[in-house]
């Protein structure tokens, strides 16, 4: 089979899939995999029968925690995260989006508190009519889940 | 004995309130307006840390702390402030917290007195924190309403002006979900509630419409909430035609409810003219006036757990 798929198939660690076109690499950098050592695939606009275009990642020897995988749904609802061992599925991960996430997200209003002092970010997380919002704890506004930029 | 739900609680954005607290401060406020005897402040210090000026919000937490007996130390700008070299918000207020047993915070920036909060071991009442929230004219609005029409539940409420930049509207617009009332928000398209507010509002089962003029409006709403469009938002001739639109004259009053009352946060420039001071509708000077009884009301209610009435 993974001569069929358009990357390589990894032996053991985690596969990222149906992550809704143009959010792997915001991913990335939500997991931090540009400064990390373990090898990482990246699939952008891959063909997909339900979605019609996917992104993907593949990361070998690395598991991830609850929060990280629950985090990954804020930037895409749909993706589902399978841990892989020799080769095989070894489990479906289960995801539920996080109420709040801290220090990931830049808050895009300029005047708002965070840009000035050395605090984390801190956002409310929730899903209205299908589309994820983040609100900022400190300056209360909020946005749309792209208007949104991931620090690093 | 009632619990006292509001002691040693910060105030930084009007959700933070709930009902019960709210009728806690409307009946603590109109003890205060009527004279009788009721908390105080005595022995506590309170910190009015203005890194903008606000000389009337100011003054009047100042008015409110003094006579409650309790003392007042404090900035009115951070010209000298030791912010200038460089210090965190969030170490000054630590630090000022130690000084101190409440903390009154206004700001330019968003979401500072949410930081201050943090950081201080004491209460914080947040006076102003940029385009986001001033809880606390909003509670002295809400409390006229109250004064001058008996019961806010079943009011039709007009909001006229820059609703965009308001942060006195912000928070009365959430402090509103706490009540059964309808919105008009009437404004020039580029000055209209933000989209974020207005989804809050639908959250909370607050019906609300949009619209751009005031003669549409005035002969449906109980209150006219008059706010300033500031000049330096428009250019010169845009400016002329927004202006000439959302100014209140007698005339524009014409079709009013009897029973309608008009509020502004003052100060004014020209959006309500001088002639509507006399006419029975006009009631921003008394709203104005709540200032000092609805913060002793918010002071001593922080500060003392006993209720003692
Ligand atoms: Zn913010």
């Amino acid at each position: 089979m993974s001569e069929t798929l358009p990357v390589s198939a990894i032996k053991n660690g985690t596969v990222i899939d149906h992550i809704a076109p143009g959010q792997a690499l915001r991913i990335i950098h939500l997991l931090g995999l540009q400064n990390s050592t373990n090898k990482v695939t990246i699939g952008l606009h891959l063909p997909s029968k339900s979605m019609g275009s996917k992104d993907l990642i593949k990361i070998e020897s690395r598991i991830l925690s609850d929060a990280e995988a629950n985090e990954i749904v804020v930037f895409s609802p749909a993706a589902t995260i399978n841990v892989i061992r020799d080769f095989e599925v070894q489990e479906k991960v289960r995801t539920r989006l996080p109420s709040s996430m801290k220090r990931v997200f830049l808050c895009p209003n300029s005047a708002c508190i965070t840009h000035s002092e050395s605090v984390a970010s801190y956002f409310y997380i929730a899903e209205d009519r299908k589309q994820i919002k983040l609100t900022c704890h400190y300056c209360e506004k909020s946005f749309d889940r792209d208007q949104v930029r991931v620090s690093i | 004995m009632a619990v006292n739900s509001l002691y040693k609680k910060s105030i930084v954005s009007a959700k933070d309130l709930s009902l019960e607290e709210w009728r806690l401060i409307v009946s603590t406020a109109q003890r205060f307006k009527a004279g009788k005897p009721t908390l105080s402040l005595k022995d506590k210090v309170i910190a009015h840390c203005f890194f903008e000026s606000s000389t009337r919000t100011r003054l009047s937490f100042e008015a409110a702390t003094l006579r409650l007996g309790g003392k007042v130390i404090g900035f009115t700008n951070s010209d000298d402030l030791s912010t200038q070299k460089g210090e965190t918000l969030y170490d000054t207020m630590r630090v000022i917290a130690g000084y101190s047993d409440l903390i009154v915070i206004r700001h330019p920036l968003e979401g500072a007195a949410a930081l201050s909060k943090e950081a201080a071991s004491c209460p914080v009442i947040n006076a102003g924190d940029g385009a986001n929230q001033h809880p606390t004219q909003a509670l002295l609005d809400l409390f006229a309403i109250q004064e001058c029409q008996k019961d806010i539940n079943g009011l039709s409420i007009a909001l006229v002006g820059d609703l965009k930049y308001g942060r006195t509207i912000h928070s009365f617009t959430e402090l509103c979900s706490l009540f059964d009332v309808r919105l008009y928000l009437v404004s020039p398209e580029t000055l209209a509630l933000p989209e974020s507010v207005c989804d809050i509002m639908k959250k909370r089962g607050i019906r609300f419409s949009f619209h751009q003029s005031l003669e549409d409006v005035i002969p449906k709403v109980d209150v006219l909430y008059m706010t300033r469009i500031q000049q330096e938002r428009f250019s010169r001739s845009e400016y002329q035609l927004v202006r000439d639109q959302f100014i209140l004259t007698p005339g524009v009053l014409l079709k009013a409810k009897p029973h309608l009352k008009i509020l502004h946060p003052l100060p004014r420039v020209n959006e309500i003219s001088k002639e509507v001071d006399e006419t029975p509708y006009a009631y921003y000077f008394e709203q104005a006036a709540n200032a000092v009884p609805v913060r002793q009301a918010l002071l001593s209610l922080i500060l003392n757990e006993n209720l003692g009435i």
